[in-house]
């Protein structure tokens, strides 16, 4: 018995493996972009602490969007893309194999790097903790909404920016829900557990959604 | 053309070879449209079990396109592709390989990785008439670059890669898109070998080529004439 998705979902994490690049860029832009952040904001404590959170959340949202435009468009140039539809799994799941791959590649990092530079925007144990739980609950839907622009961009050469701006707005409420669920855990009028099941319930709806739209942009891409 | 046939070792024959049960692909009527221009119309053929067609016309005659649209990759305008005597369940997707212009690789994994990745990708039971990686690689003369990434591979390598991933699993209905590119005259010689075997196990074989092929009786689809 042989498991065509998992050997693709394999393939893709030693492939990552092997160029090395994704993950560790991701994490340095990461890095980046929260350390620069005081630069421009000013080194107050209290300030940091307050929208640490937000900062966290936005760096983290274009870490994972710089990653992304490659996500189908290495497999359409080297030819795989068309064998996928020759494989007896349906497309819809190939795509959700390829971005379950491409979370444990960069989202997990950058989830992972997320409480290491909190310590940086002076955040409470409590915020860092948040954070990262948003975060793990929040990049998954990133990368999937992030899919879709990936697919339906995935024939332009240079894509990225064209990408960066149909994924943008739809990642609104994924921002929304995840820094206000991170500020509530410091204090607050709202509980963390509102927000927190409306950010989860985001991350189900893409995952049952999106794989379907980047499916069918990826067959029109086909065309 | 005459191809050098002395130096290349012959390769034992398959163990448990069997034919395929007889299957038959009909095309009627076949209609496609690239881009909102009518590429291909009125199209109509049929191949049987060990039977090749080579597609040959002038570049834009819609040679590809008719390939693509064979493996399901574009959408019909009109007509029907149908494989007959399949079984039921059956998408005709699965029933073929189809080798185009890219290779269908991936640079930084070797060439054994690769091939076991199509493998267990396109292959569902196991079948006796598939290869195992290391058997399809030396087939096409390649066994030791096994463990060399492809990246470092030259282009008429990644063909024979490319031509292998065709033997890892077995599928009666080969499209081959110019198979020849790239090629050197030896690699020529093993392809026609191995396409003279899928058709000996039953298998069908289209092929779009500017190129003589090396196969016998072959019938030839010209494109062109009607567009």
């Amino acid at each position: 018995m042989k498991y065509p998705l998992l050997v693709l979902f394999l393939r893709d994490l030693r492939v990552a493996r092997r160029i090395g690049g994704s993950a560790t860029m991701g994490v340095v832009f990461f890095l980046v972009m929260v350390s620069i952040a005081p630069f421009a904001i000013g080194p107050d404590p209290n300030l940091l602490a307050r929208i640490g959170p937000a900062i966290l959340w936005i760096a983290a949202l274009l870490a994972s969007l710089l990653c992304l435009d490659r996500l189908f468009q290495a497999d359409l140039e080297d030819g795989s893309l068309d064998l996928f539809h020759l494989g007896r799994a349906p497309l819809e799941l190939a795509v959700l194999v390829k971005c379950a791959a491409h979370w444990v590649t960069t989202g997990l990092p950058l989830t992972l790097a997320a409480p290491f530079l909190g310590l940086m925007l002076q955040q409470e144990e409590t915020a860092l903790a948040a954070v990262t739980l948003t975060l793990l609950a929040g990049t998954p839907a990133l990368t999937l909404i992030g899919a879709i622009g990936a697919a339906a961009t995935v024939t332009l050469r240079r894509g990225g920016l064209l990408m960066a701006l149909l994924v943008l707005p739809l990642t609104i409420p994924v921002l929304i829900f995840g820094v206000s669920a991170a500020e509530a855990a410091t204090g607050g009028t709202v509980s963390f557990a509102a927000p927190f099941a409306i950010l989860c319930a985001i991350s189900l709806g893409a995952l049952a959604l999106c794989p379907f739209a980047a499916a069918a942009a990826l067959r029109s891409a086909g065309e | 053309m005459a191809l050098p046939m002395t130096d290349i070792p012959h390769p034992p024959s398959r163990p448990h070879a069997e034919r395929a049960s007889a299957l038959r692909l009909r095309v009627e009527d076949l209609a496609i449209a690239r881009g909102g221009r009518r590429v291909l119309a009125g199209l109509g053929f049929t191949l049987a079990s060990g039977e090749a067609l080579i597609v040959t016309g002038r570049n834009g005659a819609g040679k590809s396109t008719l390939l693509r649209a064979l493996a399901g990759l574009l959408p019909r305008l009109s007509g029907h592709i149908v494989i007959e005597g399949a079984a039921e369940a059956e998408e005709p997707a699965t029933l073929l390989h189809y080798l185009a212009h890219a290779d269908g690789l991936k640079a930084p994994l070797t060439a054994r990785e690769n091939l076991e990745f199509w493998a267990q990708f396109l292959g569902e039971e196991p079948d006796r008439r598939s290869l195992s990686p290391a058997e399809a690689l030396e087939r096409v003369g390649l066994a030791h670059l096994s463990e060399t990434p492809v990246a470092m591979l030259s282009a008429g390598q990644k063909r024979r890669i490319a031509l292998a991933r065709l033997l890892v699993v077995f599928r009666p209905l080969w499209l081959l898109d110019e198979p020849t590119s790239a090629l050197d005259a030896a690699s020529r010689v093993r392809l026609a070998r191995l396409m003279t075997e899928h058709r000996a196990l039953g298998g069908m074989i289209i092929a779009a080529t500017h190129e003589p092929l090396g196969l016998e009786d072959a019938r030839e689809l010209a494109l062109g004439a009607t567009s």
